[in-house]
């Protein structure tokens, strides 16, 4: 039989990995920082779910639900470092708070 | 036991990644964070009868968005030979509302049971993924191909968006 790891480990761990990103979205001001900060979020949801979905075997819905997260955060990191390089094109700087034109 | 070794192991390697990330001040650096943090939670996911789900991390992670995050600092950093160092803002209010949602999820999830009477059978026992080919194919196959519609239209929109051809108007 294959031991099952305590769930609250992987839950306090995916609180501290999304308090981690949310504190590098809020503080780095750089946006390439910023996306990986978004990444480190969704992957502590990722976590949750797959921690979650060990409590009813058999079935893989949190797993699927993963899956889709992972999708969506590929096309997340294409379009918006697309995004970062244009505006770095256009204002010359890397600083989301520098790109203020539409500030009235 | 070697295998709580090893799960201990990778929950630390994730946690210290990612809190250095908060500090580290080299964009390059934190990008080699982010892939350290995440092959890490690979090996988590394994370890969570997740197999499937950590194969498609490594590989979506590591081969994927990595080589797009290392393009994009590249590609934004002036060529002149130092790295580039990023500078913080906002510390007092980003330390406060990390903390406080930190201690808002830990002190919800103390003392909590999430276990659900006692299962006759461990995740183990099943091979989760022939269960997931079966899935994918079956009850999810609506989502499964509207995921690749997605990728199809975002990749697309990604290469329009960072091309440099100007319109003849603009």
């Amino acid at each position: 039989m294959v031991k099952m790891f305590p769930i609250e480990h992987f839950l306090f761990l995916g609180a501290l990995l999304f308090s981690a990103g949310l504190v590098v979205v809020i503080i780095k001001r750089n946006m390439i920082m910023v996306l990986l900060g978004i990444e480190l979020m969704l992957n502590a949801s990722i976590l949750n779910l797959v921690a979650f979905n060990q409590l009813h075997p058999g079935s893989v819905n949190g797993h699927m639900f993963a899956l889709f997260v992972i999708i969506v955060a590929v096309c997340e990191a294409a379009v918006g470092l697309a995004i970062v390089i244009q505006v770095y094109r256009y204002y010359q700087t890397s600083v989301p708070d520098e790109a203020n034109e539409l500030n009235g | 036991m070697k295998v709580s070794f090893i799960f201990y192991f990778f929950e630390v390697v994730a946690a210290l990644s990612a809190l250095s990330l908060i500090f580290i001040r080299n964009v390059f650096y934190g990008a080699l964070l982010l892939i350290g943090c995440l092959l890490a939670l690979a090996g988590v996911y394994v370890l969570a009868f997740a197999e499937f789900i950590a194969v498609t991390q490594i590989l979506v992670y590591a081969g994927g968005i990595l080589v797009v995050i290392l393009f994009g600092i590249m590609l934004t950093t002036k060529i002149s030979g130092k790295p580039l160092i990023v500078e913080h803002g906002n510390k007092l209010s980003g330390a406060l509302v990390g903390i406080s949602f930190l201690v808002l999820i830990v002190y919800s999830l103390v003392g909590e049971s999430f276990a659900v009477g006692q299962p006759s059978e461990t995740p183990g026992d099943f091979n989760n993924l022939q269960i997931i080919g079966i899935e994918l194919m079956n009850d999810f196959v609506l989502p499964f191909e509207v995921a690749g519609i997605l990728l199809l239209i975002s990749l697309i929109g990604a290469a329009i968006i960072a091309s440099t051809v100007k319109s003849k108007n603009g």
